[in-house]
Order: structure tokens, then sequence, then C-alpha cells
């Protein structure tokens, strides 16, 4: 496992600090667990603190962390630097993650990796010099049946992609639009490429 | 073929509604007090009858491993739902927490009830954020239309289910491992004894099952032991949703019945391989860990636990992935060896340094930059990792290569010996 911790020097910010708002969200996630296993929430609050700080967590964010759930701060940089989903330096407004493991690279996902890498005149783990987009790989994410896939940010995936279908998502990304997330060509989620051979039958309850 | 009425997910595909009225109209959340009622063993005993196996991929009974729970405890005891679904080429469990999450959250009710539970913890992957949403919204009506919580359906019994996010760890599949990142840890298998029915989350006694396994609970209930078991082989009872990714015409999720061919399930549901059955190189029949097929064998197989056993493969999560004779099957694997390095997480030494091992020669196998020797070399290796790990996390490192090495023995040594005849027409 590994934290994405290569590329150019940064700047940590010296304090941070939930809003209000983000607080009794925090609050909400502790309550979960039962009195004293406040530590589970850790998770959960590391997603909130990247949501609040632009994509990527600060030290300082997890000092404080820490704090709440009265953990040894190593507790939490263990925990946010063995996870993948957690961003320990900044990353661009656009976290694009292209999944290249067997399923979809068997699919095509060189020419998904290609075509970001041309749109954006960018490598592997790099970000672009306006900030807007990072390019990552990223092992399976669990669509399989919908490869090639790349996740946006935290969990937007778009899939059935190809070359120029991801040429023109990341088009409409720098354009500031953001595409329904979901197959490109317009699949009925994991059913065949035009129409399901199951579940047709005109009687059952409660299916379109 | 599996009549629709024998279909348990008729929302796999999300054209209906997934909130509580769209689960209600499909028969969820029906007569759910009465099953309750009926109490504790016998819900155990109508999951064993029903001949159910764990759908995570190792197949253990589920009724028997429910009835693992002690009988009585003065500490909380817990259903833990595992929904880090990450093995490669399987995406089934996503399309029951987005479009079904009703089936889910009943099950994680009845079951709770099999096992004397008090509150559930459902453990969903961090990249399913949107999958999460949907099931909050289904535990959220499920609270308010009082099915659970106090008085669960107004059966006197207390309930209390809750979600709970990962954060991109493969490993956190693996049960132990997803204990200690439930509990805020890294999320490093815990050694076994003791077991979690025993000492599981919080120390407390605990089953870990499957999202498919818990989902299905609810209608076998409903409907019958004996109609579950009526369906598949025996020992390989019931429906099972199959994820069919790679070179098909028509990648999909299905739900079928248990042994089915795994011909007539592509050429039924997928449109076939592409190019046509002869046109078939391989297929990985249960997910990424499980030993690669070739093709005379996929020409018959069925797809159950026993039948994929007995030709050293395994059904797995019932995850398909195929591959056409345009496929770099080496290649194949060692992505998956590429895989396995990243997903270790670095706790027992010969998996930490096995798997890096296995995809650096892997590498050199894709080039045919070794020697014939050292196909016996990574064999042996793979031996050395397999067994001699905490999790199976080394294991199914170990078996995708070993399944090539088994099957595609004679393309590794023709990519040596491609490799070396070029190097010396290159030296001349």
């Amino acid at each position: 496992m590994s934290g994405h911790d290569n590329g150019a020097p940064f700047e940590q910010p010296a304090s941070f600090a939930f809003t209000p708002e983000n607080m009794e969200k925090a609050k909400a996630y502790i309550a979960k667990y039962p009195a004293g296993r406040q530590a589970s929430a850790v998770i959960s609050l590391l997603y909130l603190a990247q949501e609040q700080h632009e994509g990527w967590v600060p030290r300082a964010a997890m000092d404080r962390i820490a704090e709440i759930l009265e953990m040894p701060p190593i507790k939490v940089y263990e925990v946010a630097s063995f996870y993948t989903m957690f961003n320990l330096r900044p990353v661009g407004r656009y976290f694009l993650q292209v999944c290249t493991t067997t399923p979809c690279w068997l699919r095509g996902s060189d020419e998904v990796v290609a075509a970001c890498k041309k749109k954006l005149g960018i490598g592997i783990g790099e970000t672009t010099a306006d900030k807007k987009f990072t390019l990552f790989e990223v092992e399976c994410l669990g669509a399989c049946v919908n490869a090639p896939v790349i996740q946006i940010n935290n969990g937007d995936f778009y899939e059935d992609l190809d070359g120029p279908s991801t040429e023109k998502l990341i088009d409409a990304l720098a354009r500031g639009e953001k595409p329904p997330e979901g197959s490109v060509t317009g699949r009925q989620g994991s059913a065949p490429e035009g129409g399901p051979t199951t579940l047709t039958s005109p009687d059952l309850p409660g299916i379109k | 073929m599996l009549a629709d009425k024998d279909r348990i997910f008729t929302n796999l595909y999300g054209t209906g509604d997934f909130r509580l009225a769209g689960a209600r109209a499909r028969g969820d959340w029906d007569g759910t007090k009465d099953l309750i009622l009926k109490g504790r063993d016998w819900i155990v005993n109508e999951v064993k009858a029903s001949g159910l196996r764990g759908r995570g991929g190792a197949g253990f009974p589920t009724g028997l491993k429910w009835s693992f729970m002690p009988k009585t405890s003065d500490r909380p005891r817990y259903l833990v739902v595992n929904a880090d679904e990450s093995e490669p080429g399987t995406c089934k469990d996503r399309d029951i927490l987005r479009n079904d999450p009703h089936k889910l959250v009943e099950g994680c009710l009845l079951a709770g009830v099999g096992m004397g539970a008090t509150a559930c913890y459902i453990y969903i992957r961090g990249e399913f954020a949107n999958e999460a949403i949907r099931l909050q919204v289904a535990i959220d009506e499920a609270y308010e239309a009082g099915l659970i919580g106090k008085n669960a359906c107004g059966s006197g019994y207390d309930y209390e289910i809750y979600l709970h996010r990962g954060a991109g760890a493969y490993i956190c599949g693996e049960e132990m491992a997803l204990l200690e990142s439930l509990e805020g840890r890294k999320g490093q298998p815990r050694l076994k004894p003791p077991f979690p029915a025993g000492v599981g989350l919080y120390g407390c006694p605990t089953t870990v099952n499957n999202v498919e396994s818990i989902a299905v609970a609810p209608t076998i209930l409903r409907r019958g032991a004996s109609w579950f078991a009526g369906i598949g082989r025996p020992k390989n009872e019931g429906t099972k949703v199959f994820c069919i990714s790679g070179h098909v015409n028509k990648p999909c999720n299905v739900e079928e019945a248990m042994g089915i061919p795994l011909k007539e399930l592509i050429e039924t549901h997928c449109g076939g391989v592409r190019g046509g059955w002869d046109n078939l190189l391989a297929i990985i029949p249960g997910g990424a860990s499980v030993p690669v097929l070739p093709k005379e064998i996929c020409d018959t197989v069925l797809m159950d636990f026993d039948a994929l056993r007995e030709v050293k493969s395994g059904l797995g999560t019932a995850a398909v992935i195929v591959m056409d004779k345009s496929t770099d099957i080496i290649k194949a694997i060692a992505r998956l060896s590429q895989f396995y390095k990243h997903e270790s997480c670095g706790q027992c030494t010969p998996c930490r340094e096995g798997t890096g091992w296995l995809w650096r020669v892997m590498e050199r196998m894709v080039k045919g930059q070794a020697t014939v020797a050292e196909i016996d070399m990574l064999l042996e290796v793979t031996y050395e990792i397999e067994g001699h790990t905490i999790c199976a996390l080394g294991d199914a490192a170990a078996w995708p290569v070993q399944g090539l090495i088994r099957h595609f023995r004679p393309e590794m040594e023709r990519r040596i010996a491609q490799y070396r005849a070029s190097a010396r027409l290159a030296a001349e």
C-alpha cells in the first residue's frame, strides 16, 4: 500500500479546523460506534478533512483528528498513509484515477491512459500547471463489466470508455461541466449492451 | 436458463426504484415480523437446509457459520457485512448496494436475528461513495418505517444497522483486516484463532458475511429452503450473480442458476466470445485470485464451487474474466501480480517480499527475458508463499501464476526462445 507521496515539494498549512457544519457531521460519525471506540471514525473524519481541504489531507488536519478521537497522531498518520483514497499532498481539482487492472486492461485501459496523457500533457502522478487535473493509475474499482473505468475525485465512476470518449470527458470537465456519471455509452447499469437477456417478463412487479 | 420468477435480484439493473416503495413492490419487507418471530433456530436451520454457501469467495456454508455464534452472551454481538468488493473482475455487490439495497438491509436484520446479533456494521469500499449514499437512504428509510431500530418490525427485537466506509484497500475484504479497519487501524489481518465468532469486532462475538450471502437470505426464508435448494446441483445450490468481463461481445452482470455451463453463460447473456467461441484463449472463472482455465476446460466446465475445484480453479466471487486469442496471457497474469504487490499489506514477509518478486519475474516473463529454469523457480516460489501467511492474500497472489504455468508453460517457453533469438540476431 502506498500514499500518493511523490512529486514536487508543497507547503503544509500551519493549522486546520473543521467548519462548524463538518464538526457536527464528525460527531454524528463518532456516535455510530460504542463509547470508547471513537477511533473507528478515523476514516470518516479523514474524508471530511479531505473534502474540506481541496481534496487532500494536510498534516495539521491529521493532528486535529487525533485530538478529537483521542488517538496518538502516529495512528492517524498510519491510517491516512495506508489507504489509497487519502491524498497527503495537493491534487488537481479533477483527480482522474484510471483503472488499469486486468479486466479494464483487456477492454482497452491503455487507450484511456494514453488519451489522458495526450489531452492533459502530463504523466502518471502529475498535475497540470493550472492545477485543474491530476492523473493516476489505480487498481480495480469494482465496475469490471463496464470496463474501462475512470474514477474522478471521490467515487464518481465513468464507464465503458475508450480513447475518444475519454478525451470528450476531459474536454467537458475543462469547460467546467460535469457529465452525468455512469456509462458513457448510455448502457443501463450492468445490463448487456442493447438490453437485458433476463428480467424481461412483463409480470415482474416493481420493475419499469 | 433460470426463469425470471426464480430470480432474487429483480432490480439488478436499476430499472426500478431502489427506495422502500419500490422494494416493497418487489416483495421485500413482506411478513418480516413473522419470519423474526419464527425464531433464531428456525432461521439458521432454514438457511442451512437451503444449501447457501458464502458468496464472497470461500463458499463456506452460511447457516453453519451463523450457528457458530454463542447462544448467550452478556457482550454485544455483531454482524459485519463485507461490502468491500475489490476482487478484480467482481462488481455484483455494487448492483445490490445501489439497486436493491433494501434486500441487504432486510437481510441484515434477519441474519442478525438468526445469529443473535445486537447490531450490524456494513463495511463498504470507499470508492463506492455513490452506492454508500443509496444504501444510507435505504437504512434511513428502514429506521423511519420502524423496520429496524428499537422493536424492529414490531417484533420486539432491537437491532441497529450502521454504514461504515473504507478508503481504498483490497486487503480489507479479508475478514480480519476488515475488523481491524473498522476499529480505526491499518487493515492488517489478525491471526486466527481466535475466530471472530469468539473474538471479533471490539473483542465481541462477530460474524462476517458477504453482501450477496446476506441479501439472498430474506427471499430464501420467504420462499423456503427447498425452493433455493432445488436450483443447481447438490452442495452447490441456489442462484448466483455472475459478472462477465473482458473479451465478450456484451459484458454484463446476470443472475443465473449455480452450475450453469460456462459456455452457456457466455453465449446466452454476453453475446458470445468476441470473434466466436473458437476465438477463446482462456478464462479466469472466479475473480483474479483463482487459476486461469484454457479453452478445452471452458468448453464443458460448470460454474459452481465443486465443478471448478475439480479442474483446479474455483468459483471465487463468480467473476468471469474472458480472454480471446488476441490476449497476451502472460501480460494479463503479470498485471494481476502487480495488483497483489500493490495490495499486500506488508505484514507477513513471504507475501510482502514474495508478491514484489513474483511481479518482477513475471514482467521479465512477459518479455521472455528469462531462462526456462526460471519458470520452475517461479513456480517453486509460489509454493513458498502459499500457505505461509496470516491471510489468503499470499495464496491469491500465488494461484494465478500457478494457473499460468500449469496451462500456458509452452507459451512462456516460446516467449523465452523468441527473446533469445532476437537478442542473438542483435548481437550478430
